[in-house]
């Protein structure tokens, strides 16, 4: 009998203990909110433009951290975007859906002045409040503060925005990565590969 | 003595300098045209403040320095201008860059030339505004703009880099030997801006003959002519720096911190011309080399097309160029591009002196690359990471420490480019680097603007549930007084009613945006609101070109008819434009009925506050055409003065209205059948 | 528009290093010759051959032109290093499965050239060892030398002229000896090393040899294709462990010299260390990297179950090479004294 008795007390105190622990671990180490979101959201390219069908990146990071979305949904964010989640993930490198929008040259909008007539619709449509004006006066973009997303095409009754498609010039060019001459005779099986 | 120090790895390729060092510096007659372009240093490229067409004296400044890290650029010879605009460039990426072209006219007409007598009293802000108009720029290869390097004060060593270690170049050598008491002076200049305490002039052994000419003329002075070991790479600021004190310059720190500061040979012979004569960098000595009939150094104009120079070395064949030396120069995409102040010498390559590199093999870990680095690299290691394209791993080992000598590439048994592979590798740092900014700044943004989206909604439900509150309290005060069944009809009305005022006040108050996010923003936008301006004030300025035989336009710009007429028209073609859309979504809603749902940026799901919006747009259309009527009239007379360029613009405006609308219908319909493709 | 940013080169190529590796082998290999005989060059003739038709073969199966990488005689190093290391009179199926070995599996498979984590002449070595440890004593004795038509006759057939002696190709090495010796007990070092199978400083013609590969070593070491880290590094971690041991028991363990040279310790030292590809490549890690597969080959050979250890050490560390490079870094100009990470 008192060793069924001490038995129970010691494991009675014993998940008292546990359960302290545990209690106390939670607050002590609480994260606060999903590191892994803000780990995903670091990914994306921030362009805000919604065309992964959600309201922007960090709600579309939060969609792929639950598993309800697939990580090759974000053009913007270009195959290397692909590779890098699925990197972080630990998830296989998914191409873009050939349905889907794919990924194309980096472009920002540029408003023809001539013809804004000052609806400011625009102004509403930017995720990242990048275009200046007021009602009934011209609007302009802040070439540098916009990422090409796109939303303000659109609400534009007067169809004056245009995409500039961003060259290569002398600040932005990069060295190409070195080629090796030694080239197969002809190439191997895939399937060796 | 002094002792010298030695630094780690290095090699000794043949020097071949003997071929152009042989003879005294040519000058040269005055080529058919100038290629200046406009980013002649490291940072930005100057402002043109000439125009096409204008004349202008030798030596005046034809583009001036924009912002601190930047130097202004100055005609080489009287000429004139016909050219702004996109030229070939001497860039290893092939890409034209904005240049200004001059058509000398063989006056060689000096503008006065405006010297600095009083240099030892003048503060150090204003010797190095001075250096900065005169274009005074790093010569040795990397023109970093000369005026901030002459910032610091109270400098220990004062190093001069005399040392000119890759194989080919003599420029500097033969400029010692022949213009060395230019380059004394310079030096005095320098070391009093920078108070140095000692001055070394290092010099590879290999030169004795500048060596002795620059003893002699130091002769006198506390500046030490030091012959230092040949060997590849001593001319590189840190390895000079390190040879001569001792001092190893980490990367990321500038030399001052450490009290030394490096500057070649050919810079001080810069500023001494501009300061003592008033001469801006309008030439440099360039070395032309390698297979052309006869090579030597000569002393060329910036801009000077290198085609022709090399012609003047009698090259005549279609071989590659090398700009700079054989280690760390790049091979001229095209030779029509001018000369640059980074230009000290051209390589004609010949099969013979370049026999093209074998294949590269894969790498065999020998270690010669890590035995051969100046920077006590392990280069195999960087090779691998940039290879796998692993940048965080090559970053951790150093990558930005390379100073891409090239000492590792020319040793590599299995003949493996590995420049190459490390400045691709920094390339794509630096443009991950660039997109990681942009989408923070963008994240920033969004987040604030979400911020203030919700800020605004419960602002504005508060004001609401407040507005309630005291309608109900006066409702209820006035209860008593009046009936019932009239009260109850009143309030919805008058809710609605304070909802209206409130958003009003709302919108007021919520327009300025905070300060901290405006000022952050400052300058981006004004530099927006300013290109606008600009662009605007073009077209303004071309419309009432375009209407010159009224003088009425060009005397009122802010009211002119010609805008007027210009945004009539622009505001027909809006209203044009959007009831064609308008008509076409209505369409494009009717057609594909569901399909539309699934797209939410298609038509139909924004229908509803697109055609407020363009009936909004409509009628403000509208009351502005009123107003421009009235204004119109009240100037009857401009109007009719200039009726032909009024027509002239609307044709060419009704032009623009047609295709937009054919965009706006060429594209809803590509939309639609987008939309009932996949299905 | 060329590839190189670099526009001039040093006259060097994969090749010419290889070749020179091979010409430094020339003067051990003579010696050998001289008191091992005709088998050796057999030795090194079979692995040759079967190594450049293993490249080949590899190489296309690959799909990875065969000419480039057959030139850079990589294979005939690795095949001349495992042959060094056999016995001299191993059957001749013996060489070739453990050359097949060290080129498809060691080398190619790993991605040829340059890739291989392991020493290729070692793991052909260590394999055929384990598998065939028998044949693997197939060294002939110095005192009763068959003629070379007899050598001969054994390597292809297994079959010796009338007359002769089987211990005359399966005579045991003198690690052999020492081992089995001492595991008999009742003789101490210095009595088993007075055997006439033992010479001056260790097998009879053997310390020749060895000097033979030493010499080898420097001249490669002079033409700077070695680094000096490595192999003194190697010879110290020898000679301090053995030494060690011997200080401590000199009746039970064999002194310094006789492990300098006997067994591979020199031709490991000078060649089969020296490997850049599977080697530690920073200065620190090759000094490491040497000492230890001297300390690991004594300790292997005292303590271990088979009688060389040189292919097994070399091995161990070449798993540790990553490592020892990780953390052996060079400090890079300007970063000394920690001043800024």
């Amino acid at each position: 009998m008192t060793t069924l008795l001490l038995a129970l007390l010691i494991m009675v105190a014993l998940a008292l203990l546990l359960g302290a622990v545990l209690g106390f671990a939670s607050v002590r180490f609480r994260v606060d909110g999903d590191p892994l979101v803000e780990k995903i959201d670091a990914i994306l390219p921030q362009t805000q433009c919604g065309q992964c069908g959600h309201p922007g990146c960090h709600p579309y990071a939060e969609a792929i951290a639950d598993g309800s979305d697939d990580i090759n949904k974000c053009p913007p964010g270009g195959e290397d975007g692909i590779r890098k989640l699925a990197e972080l993930l630990g998830v296989e490198f998914k191409p873009f859906a050939a349905d889907a929008p794919q990924p194309k040259p980096k472009a920002v909008a540029l408003i023809d002045e001539a013809t804004c007539i000052g609806c400011t619709l625009c102004i509403q449509a930017c995720p990242v409040d990048a275009i200046l004006g007021s009602a009934k006066m011209m609007h302009t973009i802040i070439a540098d503060e916009c990422t090409g997303c796109e939303l303000c095409i659109a609400p534009c009754p007067v169809d004056c925005i245009r995409m500039i498609p961003q060259g290569t010039d002398l600040t932005n060019w990069k060295w190409r990565y070195p080629t090796i001459p030694i080239k197969a005779l002809k190439t191997a099986p895939e399937s060796r590969a | 003595m002094s002792r010298l120090y030695d630094f780690h790895g290095g090699i000794h390729p043949p020097e071949n300098k003997q071929q152009s060092s042989a003879t005294p510096i040519r000058q040269l007659p005055l080529p058919p045209l100038l290629h200046i372009a406009l980013g002649q240093s490291v940072g930005n490229a100057a402002l043109p403040c000439v125009q096409p067409g204008q004349r202008v004296l030798k030596g005046q400044c034809i583009a001036e320095a924009d912002g601190r890290l930047s130097s202004a650029v100055h005609a080489p010879t009287s000429g004139n201008i016909i050219a702004i605009g996109e030229h070939a460039f001497a860039h290893p990426s092939g890409l034209p860059a904005a240049t200004i072209t001059l058509q000398p006219d063989g006056l060689e007409q000096w503008q006065p030339r405006q010297n600095l007598p009083h240099w030892r009293d003048a503060s150090g802000s204003e010797l190095r505004d001075f250096l900065q108009q005169m274009g005074i720029v790093g010569l040795g290869g990397a023109v970093f703009p000369t005026h901030l390097k002459l910032a610091a004060r109270e400098l220990q060593t004062l190093v001069v880099n005399g040392a000119e270690c890759e194989p080919y170049i003599s420029c500097d050598d033969r400029l010692m030997q022949e213009r060395a008491a230019d380059i004394v002076a310079g030096i005095g200049i320098a070391a009093h801006a920078l108070r140095a305490g000692e001055v070394l002039i290092g010099i590879e052994d290999n030169k004795p003959q500048a060596i002795a000419a620059m003893q002699a003329a130091c002769h006198g002075t506390p500046f030490r002519v030091v012959a230092i070991p040949t060997k590849y790479p001593s001319g590189s600021a840190k390895q000079l720096i390190r040879v001569l004190t001792g001092k190893e310059i980490p990367h990321g720190v500038r030399a001052t911190e450490l009290g030394v500061q490096c500057l070649n040979v050919g810079t001080l012979y810069a500023i001494a011309r501009a300061v003592l004569h008033g001469e801006p960098l309008l030439s440099r000595i360039v070395t032309l080399t390698g297979a052309v009939a006869d090579a030597a150094n000569v002393e060329a104009l910036i801009g000077t097309p290198l085609d022709w120079l090399l012609a003047q070395a009698g090259h005549t064949t279609a071989a590659e160029v090398i700009m700079g030396g054989p280690m760390m120069g790049f091979t001229v995409p095209d030779l029509a591009a001018g000369l640059s102040k980074a230009g000290n010498c051209l390589i004609v390559k010949s099969p013979a002196e370049f026999p093209p590199r074998p294949a590269a093999m894969p790498c065999i870990r020998c270690g010669e690359c890590a035995t051969a680095c100046p920077m006590e690299l392990q280069p195999m290691d960087l090779f691998w990471f940039a290879k796998a394209r692993n940048f965080g791993k090559a970053q951790e080992w150093h990558l930005f420490d390379c100073i891409e000598c090239g000492a590792c590439s020319y040793v590599c048994p299995s003949q493996i480019p590995l420049v190459d592979y490390y400045r691709f590798a920094k390339s794509e740092i630096w443009a991950a680097e660039r997109d990681k900014k942009a989408a923070d700044l963008a994240r920033r943004r969004h987040d604030f603007r979400q911020f203030r989206i919700e800020r605004e909604k419960s602002e504005k439900a508060e004001r609401l549930a407040a507005r309630a509150a005291e309608q109900a309290a006066k409702l209820a005060a006035s209860q008593a007084a009046t009936t019932t069944v009239s009260s109850a009809q009143d309030d919805p009305k008058k809710a609605i009613i304070a909802a209206a005022m409130a958003r009003a006040a709302e919108q007021q108050e919520s327009k300025p945006l905070p300060d901290s996010h405006t000022q952050a923003l400052d300058d981006a936008k004004q530099a927006a609101i300013k290109a606008a301006m600009e662009r605007a004030a073009a077209r303004k300025a071309a419309a009432q070109q375009s209407s010159d035989d009224s003088s009425n336009a060009a005397a009122n710009p802010a009211g002119s008819t010609g805008i007027d007429n210009a945004k009539q028209a622009a505001i027909q073609a809006a209203m044009e434009r959007a009831a064609a859309r308008k008509a076409a979504a209505q369409q494009s809603s009717d057609d594909s009925g569901n399909n539309a749902a699934a797209n939410p940026v298609s038509a139909t799901g924004i229908d509803d506050t697109k055609q407020a919006a363009i009936q909004a747009a409509m009628e403000r259309a509208a009351a502005r055409k009123a107003a421009a009527q009235q204004s119109n009239d009240a100037s009857g007379n401009n109007a009719a003065a200039n009726p032909v360029s009024a027509t002239g613009i609307d044709d060419a405006k009704q032009a623009a209205i047609k295709a937009a609308m054919e965009r706006a219908a060429a594209r809803k319909a590509a939309a639609q059948q987008d939309q009932q493709d996949p299905t | 528009m060329t590839l190189h940013a670099t526009h001039i080169a040093k006259p060097a190529t994969v090749s010419a290093v290889m070749l020179k590796v091979l010409a430094a082998m020339l003067p051990g290999i003579a010696l050998s010759v001289h008191f091992n005989g005709i088998g050796v060059l057999v030795q090194l003739l079979l692995a040759s051959v079967t190594a450049l038709l293993a490249e080949a073969a590899m190489l296309r199966l690959r799909g990875v032109p065969v000419t480039p990488f057959l030139k850079d005689l990589s294979a005939i190093v690795t095949a001349w290093l495992l042959a060094l290391a056999m016995p001299p009179l191993g059957a001749w199926w013996l060489i070739v499965v453990a050359t097949l070995f060290a080129i498809v599996v060691a080398k190619q498979l790993y991605g040829g050239l340059g890739n291989n984590p392991f020493n290729p002449a070692m793991v052909g070595f260590a394999v055929a060892i384990i598998s065939f440890p028998a044949q693997m004593a197939a060294w002939g004795s110095p005192l009763a030398p068959l003629d070379a038509a007899a050598q001969l006759q054994w390597i292809f057939s297994h079959t010796l002229p009338a007359g002769s002696a089987l211990d005359a190709v399966s005579s045991a090495t003198p690690l052999d000896l020492l081992k089995t010796g001492l595991l008999q007990g009742g003789r101490d070092v210095s009595q088993l090393l007075a055997g006439d199978r033992f010479g001056q400083l260790g097998n009879a013609g053997g310390e020749w040899i060895a000097l033979g590969w030493l010499a080898g070593g420097l001249w490669l070491w002079q033409q700077k294709l070695i680094p000096w880290q490595t192999p003194l590094a190697t010879l110290a971690g020898v000679v301090a462990m053995s030494g060690a041991l011997w200080l401590a028991a000199p009746a039970h363990y064999a002194s310094p010299l006789f492990h300098l040279f006997n067994g591979a310790t020199l031709l490991a030292a000078m060649f089969i260390v020296t490997d850049p590809v599977s080697g530690s490549t920073t200065p620190r890690g090759r000094l490491i990297f040497g000492g230890l597969v001297g300390v690991l080959t004594v300790l292997i050979r005292v303590f271990g179950g088979f009688p060389d250890a040189v292919a097994f050490a070399v091995l161990i560390m070449n798993i540790a090479v990553p490592f020892i490079d990780q953390y052996t870094q060079p400090t890079v100009f300007g970063h000394k004294g920690g001043r800024r990470a």
